[in-house]
């Protein structure tokens, strides 16, 4: 982790390969996007039946990185397996909260309670009845725990498993040398600890905030790493979601605002060393430095959502390929495959390195926020 | 649920789990851990510099051991210096008293010769002076019977002494 200030010929070298890749991933897309739109016109009923279906990248790319209401595991032959997750809906017509699990609804064949299940995995109200959409009914208030919620539970569950743990060894044995687990970790904790909170935030006052960033760090390493696994409980593109990200980014915001001093918002306000026609009478730096305030955090959100969403679709369009290529030839399918599997090797392997970046990067950037808002007037 | 659409339920799940689990990491994991991490460092630290402490010691002892041996090397020199010097001066005054107690005993040997040869010719002018007596008396008896003949036995008598 320490080597990540990679030399400048490493990080070029790095952004030459992800350009390259991203070439030649957008050429399988596109032929892909062709496919697919000749395939929705062709097929208006939308059979889900795999085996009658023609494979269309762009959707099954799509499918993987959204937030589902179910968790599919595996399909085998015809069969999906699929762990239905809770709906926790609330009725804003009825004042009424239901909460079921997802299969109620068939994959959208079905309504339940009044509501159906879009292809984009939007909760409607439907006329009751039938399938068709109720206009005249508000949209319910959509609490259900999906497939991400579920892979932010999983993180967060082995994230208290694993600290807790080695956290008994440092309480039973404080003084020994690190063992097991515990030696894997300790170097990550010192590494956020002293070049990450101390340089950043400063000798005096990292400590405060050092349980924060701890706790960002590995959060978003540990759903970074759990995005990579491809099966349950990983799989889930959890960093990959805007939504995670933003409450990610709303905590830095909101540490940093509620951190912040009287120099800092002196800094804001009555920026100094800027002439005075740029305060007054049209307050043009204010507006600047509070819209400073709120692009920080939406940058760190677009960024980390941004890199492990593509990282993920990288991977997913490169195994498309062998499925794009077996359609119209088999043996052009088992021939993409060798190169499919190697390059979908390489690039999970650079985003086990994305992985540690953005969530160090997340992590340092927080941590530079936090010391400029709690930094002392010189 | 688009791709770039936050959503509300989510946003919940997010922000609950992330809460309890800086609370709980908080409370249970980061504080001990950077306590002991700390005592840790600190106990590191102690006996870092307890052994450059030990280290330090050590050269001082070093230094010292070795400043006793000079010195002792030193007295050992001066030692046999002294040594050397002393039985060389006992030398020179054994061979002063030899010298001395030789010359004492040449000298008094050659008192003792002397006295000696004193006594030896005392003894001589009195047996001389005795003979010279008995010659003289011998000359004296005969004298009157002949004057060459006194001559003679004179002569007889003192070619008969013998120094001895």
């Amino acid at each position: 982790m320490v080597d990540m200030g990679l030399s400048s010929r490493g990080k070029r070298v790095y952004v030459v390969f992800l350009i390259f890749f991203l070439l030649i991933f957008s050429l399988g897309i596109n032929a892909s996007e062709k496919k697919g739109k000749t395939n929705i016109y062709e097929n208006e009923k939308h059979e889900i039946d795999a085996e009658h279906e023609d494979f269309n990248a762009g959707e099954m790319i799509l499918e993987h990185v959204k937030d589902m209401h179910e968790w599919h595991i595996a399909t085998i032959g015809e069969k999906h397996i699929t762990i239905p997750l809770p709906v926790i809906l609330y009725d804003r017509d009825k004042e009424k909260l239901h909460v079921f699990m997802s299969s109620r609804f068939h994959h959208g064949h079905d309504s339940y309670k009044g509501f159906k299940l879009t292809e984009d995995q939007n909760i409607v109200p439907v006329k009751t009845g039938t399938l068709a959409v109720d206009e005249s009914r508000s949209e319910p208030l959509d609490f259900s725990i999906t497939k991400t919620a579920a892979g932010v539970f999983v993180t967060s569950i082995l994230l208290v498993l694993i600290f807790l743990s080695v956290a008994k060894r440092y309480k039973t044995n404080p003084e020994s040398a690190p063992k097991g687990l515990q030696s894997l970790l300790e170097p990550v904790i010192l590494f956020i600890r002293d070049d990450v909170a101390k340089p950043s935030i400063g000798e005096k006052k990292y400590e405060r905030f050092l349980p924060f960033l701890l706790t960002m760090f590995f959060f978003i390493l540990f759903a970074n790493l759990l995005g990579l696994v491809p099966f349950f409980p990983g799989g889930a593109n959890i960093t990959g979601n805007i939504t995670v990200t933003m409450v990610l980014a709303v905590f830095t915001f909101l540490a940093t605002t509620f951190s912040g001093n009287k120099h800092y918002w002196k800094h804001i306000f009555n920026t100094p060393g800027v002439p005075w026609w740029l305060k007054f009478p049209i307050p043009l730096m204010p507006i600047v430095e509070v819209l400073g305030m709120i692009t920080k955090p939406f940058v760190l959100m677009v960024r980390l959502f941004a890199n492990i969403l593509a990282g993920h679709i990288i991977v997913l369009g490169f195994v498309s390929l062998i499925f794009i290529f077996s359609v119209s030839n088999a043996i052009a399918g088992y021939g993409v495959s060798v190169f499919s599997v190697a390059f979908t090797v390489f690039i999970d392997f650079l985003e086990l390195l994305v992985a540690f970046i953005q969530a160090y990067v997340f992590t340092l950037l927080s941590a530079l926020y936090l010391g400029m808002a709690t930094e002392e007037a010189h | 649920m688009g791709l770039v659409t936050p959503g509300l339920g989510l946003i919940i799940w997010m922000t609950l789990p992330f809460l309890i689990v800086l609370f709980i990491l908080g409370r249970y994991a980061w504080r001990p851990i950077m306590k002991s991490l700390k005592r840790r460092e600190a106990s590191i630290d102690e006996a870092l510099h307890a052994a450059e402490k030990a280290r330090e010691e050590m050269k001082n002892l070093k230094a010292g051991n070795e400043k006793l041996l000079k010195e002792a090397r030193r007295e050992r020199e001066s030692i046999l210096k002294e040594a050397r010097k002393s039985s060389e001066r006992i030398v020179e005054e054994a061979k002063v008293n030899a010298k001395q107690e030789a010359d004492k005993v040449l000298e008094e040997a050659k008192e003792q010769i002397h006295y000696e040869r004193m006594a030896a010719v005392t003894d001589l002018k009195n047996e001389i002076a005795k003979l010279s007596v008995e010659i003289a008396e011998k000359v004296l008896k005969k004298e009157l019977s002949d004057k060459n003949k006194h001559q003679e036995l004179i002569l007889e008598q003192l070619e008969k002494v013998k120094f001895n």
